[in-house]
C-alpha cells in the first residue's frame, strides 16, 4: 500500500494539481480593485465574475491568502439572530453555503450540526423564546427546548443542578453548521481565478488616490494601480484603510481569542454556545475541540493570546463537560475583530465614490461570508445599494438609525 | 496577570479596570447639529500606536488616562485625569433657551 501510493506520487501521468495560478504580472489598471484577500473580498471576486460577467478585478492582500480572520474563526454558520434585518441576511448565507460545494465543485465540509444557545436564567429563558419566535416567524428553524430535550440530543453535557450556573434550557437551531473555513476561502479564490481575477498576496496597500471626491486607484508597495471602482474588506484593518480615504468609522479593533484541544474520540454533534458563560465550542471532524469565548477587555491592533483568556474559558468549559478536565489544548491563536456598537456589519457606500466597505464584521464575519460577497458584487456591479444589505449602511450611526443586534457571538448584551 | 498601575491604588490586576476608549475633546452639543453629534458619539480615531484613553478601577470607579501602545499592547503612563483636564467646562449657559429650563 505505501509503494503503491508513491508510485502513484511519483507518476507523470498524474500531476500534482494547483489550486491558483501562479502570481501575476501587476497591471497598470483594473476594472475593479479589492482591498483584503480574505473570505469576504474573494467572495466578492467571485460572484462579480460569475454572475455579473466582471473579469478585470485585483484582489490586493498583504499577508498570504485569507490569513486573516477567515483562518482565525470558528467556523460557525448559523441565522437565529434577534432582528430581522440580521434573521433575513444570514438566513440567505446559510442557503448559500448549504450549496456552496456544488458551486465551486470544491469540498468545504459543509457539516450540519444543530446549535444549542444554553439559557441560564429566567431572563436568558425569555430571550431565547423571543428569539425563537422571531426566527420561526421568518422561516428559520429555531425553536426553544427544555432540560429533556437537551438531554437526549447531547447526552454529555452536565445538566446537573449543582453547576455554577445550572442549564435551564436552549435556543436549538437544527440547521446550525460548520465548515473548513479554509477551504471556503480557497473555493471561491479558485473560482475566481479560473474566471480571470488577479489576486496579489504579500501586497499592500500604502494610499488611495481620490480626485474629486472619487476612487481613482490603489497605491501598493508593488506600484500603482488605476482603477475605476474599489471596495474594501480588510477586517481588523479597516480604519487604517478608511483613514487613507479620508473618512471615520463606529468601529473599535479588538482581538478575540480562540483555541483547539488534542484531537478526542466524537462525542459532541451539536455546536453548543453559552451567552452567559461567555464560551461555544464544537468538535471538528478531525476530532479536536473548537473552543472560544469572549473578545478581549480592550482594544489592541495584536494577535496576541492571552493567559487570562484561557483560565476564565477553561473554567466554564468545563461547567458545561467536567471530563475534560485532564484535556490538553494544542493550538491558541487571536483574530483582530473590527467591532461596532450595534453588533451588526456595516456595508456600503463611503463618502468617497466608487469606494465600497464592507466592515464591521467583529466576531460574525465568517457565517456571512458567502451572502456578503453575493450582494456586495451585486453592489460593486451596479453602483447601487441591494436591499438586503440597505440597513447596514454606513450613514445609520449619524442619522440614530443602528440594528442592534443582541443575537451576535461572544459578546455580552 | 497583566498588571495596569492606578494612579489612586497603585498596581493593580487589568481585570479590576474597565476600559473607557480614547480621550477626545468633546464639542459644546448646542453647537452642533444632529448628524454631528452621531458623529461624535459613534465615530472612532481607532488608531494604531500610542493613545490616551481612559480606564476606570472598578471597585474604587476611579477614572483616570493612560497612554498605551495600541500595536504591542504596552502602557506607558498612568495619570489622574485632573492633569490633562485643567478646568471646568460649563456647557449649560449655552443651550437654548427654547429647550426647556433643565
Amino acid at each position: 500500500m505505501p509503494l503503491g501510493l508513491l508510485k502513484y506520487g511519483l507518476r507523470r501521468k498524474y500531476p500534482a494539481q494547483h489550486h491558483f495560478p501562479r502570481p501575476q504580472e501587476l497591471k497598470k489598471t483594473y476594472d475593479v480593485v479589492i482591498i483584503g484577500g480574505g473570505g469576504h473580498g474573494l467572495a466578492t471576486a467571485f460572484y462579480l465574475a460569475r454572475d455579473w460577467g466582471i473579469t478585470d478585478i485585483a484582489i490586493i492582500e498583504k499577508g498570504y491568502l485569507a490569513g486573516g480572520n477567515t483562518a482565525r474563526n470558528t467556523a460557525i454558520i448559523r441565522s437565529n439572530y434577534l432582528t430581522p434585518e440580521g434573521v433575513a441576511f444570514y438566513d440567505e448565507s446559510v442557503r448559500l453555503y448549504q450549496d456552496l460545494s456544488n458551486d465551486f465543485d470544491y469540498n468545504i465540509m459543509y457539516s450540519e450540526r444543530g446549535h444549542f444557545t444554553l439559557a441560564h436564567t429566567d431572563a436568558a429563558m425569555r430571550t431565547s423564546r423571543w428569539r425563537a419566535e422571531v426566527n420561526k416567524h421568518l422561516g428559520v428553524n429555531s425553536e426553544l427546548i427544555y432540560r429533556e430535550d437537551i438531554a437526549r440530543l447531547c447526552p454529555s453535557m452536565n445538566l446537573s443542578e449543582d453547576a455554577r450556573y445550572p442549564i435551564l434550557g436552549a435556543l436549538y437551531h437544527p440547521p446550525g453548521s460548520i465548515a473548513r473555513h479554509d477551504a471556503v476561502a480557497w473555493g471561491y479564490a479558485r473560482g475566481a481565478a479560473m474566471r480571470g481575477v488577479h489576486i496579489h498576496t504579500q501586497t499592500e496597500v500604502t494610499g488611495l488616490l481620490i480626485e474629486n471626491g472619487a476612487i481613482k486607484g490603489v497605491q501598493t508597495n508593488r506600484g500603482t494601480i488605476h482603477c475605476n471602482r474599489a471596495m474594501q474588506a480588510v477586517a481588523g484593518s479597516t480604519s487604517l484603510i478608511a483613514k487613507m480615504a479620508g473618512f471615520k468609522l463606529p468601529i473599535r479593533t479588538i482581538p478575540l481569542q480562540a483555541c483547539v484541544s488534542v484531537p478526542l474520540k466524537p462525542f459532541l454533534d451539536q455546536i453548543v454556545v453559552s451567552g452567559s458563560l461567555h464560551v461555544y465550542i464544537s468538535q471538528s471532524a478531525r476530532g479536536e475541540l473548537v473552543m472560544g469565548g469572549s473578545t478581549d477587555p480592550y482594544g489592541v491592533y495584536s494577535t496576541r493570546s492571552t493567559l487570562d483568556f484561557k483560565e476564565g474559558l477553561m473554567g466554564h468549559m468545563l461547567e458545561l463537560f467536567p471530563f475534560l478536565d485532564n484535556v490538553t489544548l494544542l493550538r491558541q491563536w487571536a483574530g483582530m475583530a473590527d467591532m461596532t456598537p450595534d453588533f451588526s456589519p456595516i456595508m456600503g457606500l463611503t463618502p468617497v465614490q466608487n469606494y465600497y466597505i464592507d466592515s464591521g464584521w467583529g466576531t460574525w464575519g465568517f457565517k456571512a461570508t458567502p451572502v456578503c460577497g453575493k450582494r456586495m458584487a451585486e453592489m460593486v456591479a451596479t453602483g447601487k445599494v441591494p436591499q438586503l444589505i440597505a440597513p447596514f449602511r454606513l450613514d445609520r450611526f449619524v442619522d440614530f438609525d443602528q440594528v442592534g443586534e443582541k443575537g451576535a457571538a461572544s459578546v455580552g448584551h | 496577570m497583566k498588571i495596569l498601575n492606578c494612579p489612586l491604588n497603585g498596581p493593580r490586576n487589568i481585570s479590576e479596570f474597565v476600559w473607557g476608549g480614547e480621550v477626545r475633546d468633546m464639542p459644546d452639543p448646542a453647537d452642533l447639529s444632529d448628524r454631528d453629534w452621531g458623529a461624535w458619539v459613534f465615530l472612532e480615531n481607532n488608531s494604531a500606536g500610542i493613545i490616551r484613553e481612559w480606564w476606570c478601577h472598578v471597585p474604587t470607579s476611579f477614572w483616570f488616562i493612560a497612554e498605551r501602545n495600541t500595536v504591542t499592547d504596552e502602557i506607558i503612563k498612568t495619570y489622574p485625569a485632573g492633569e490633562a483636564f485643567k478646568s471646568r467646562r460649563d456647557f449649560a449657559a449655552k443651550a437654548k433657551p427654547s429647550e426647556g429650563t433643565r
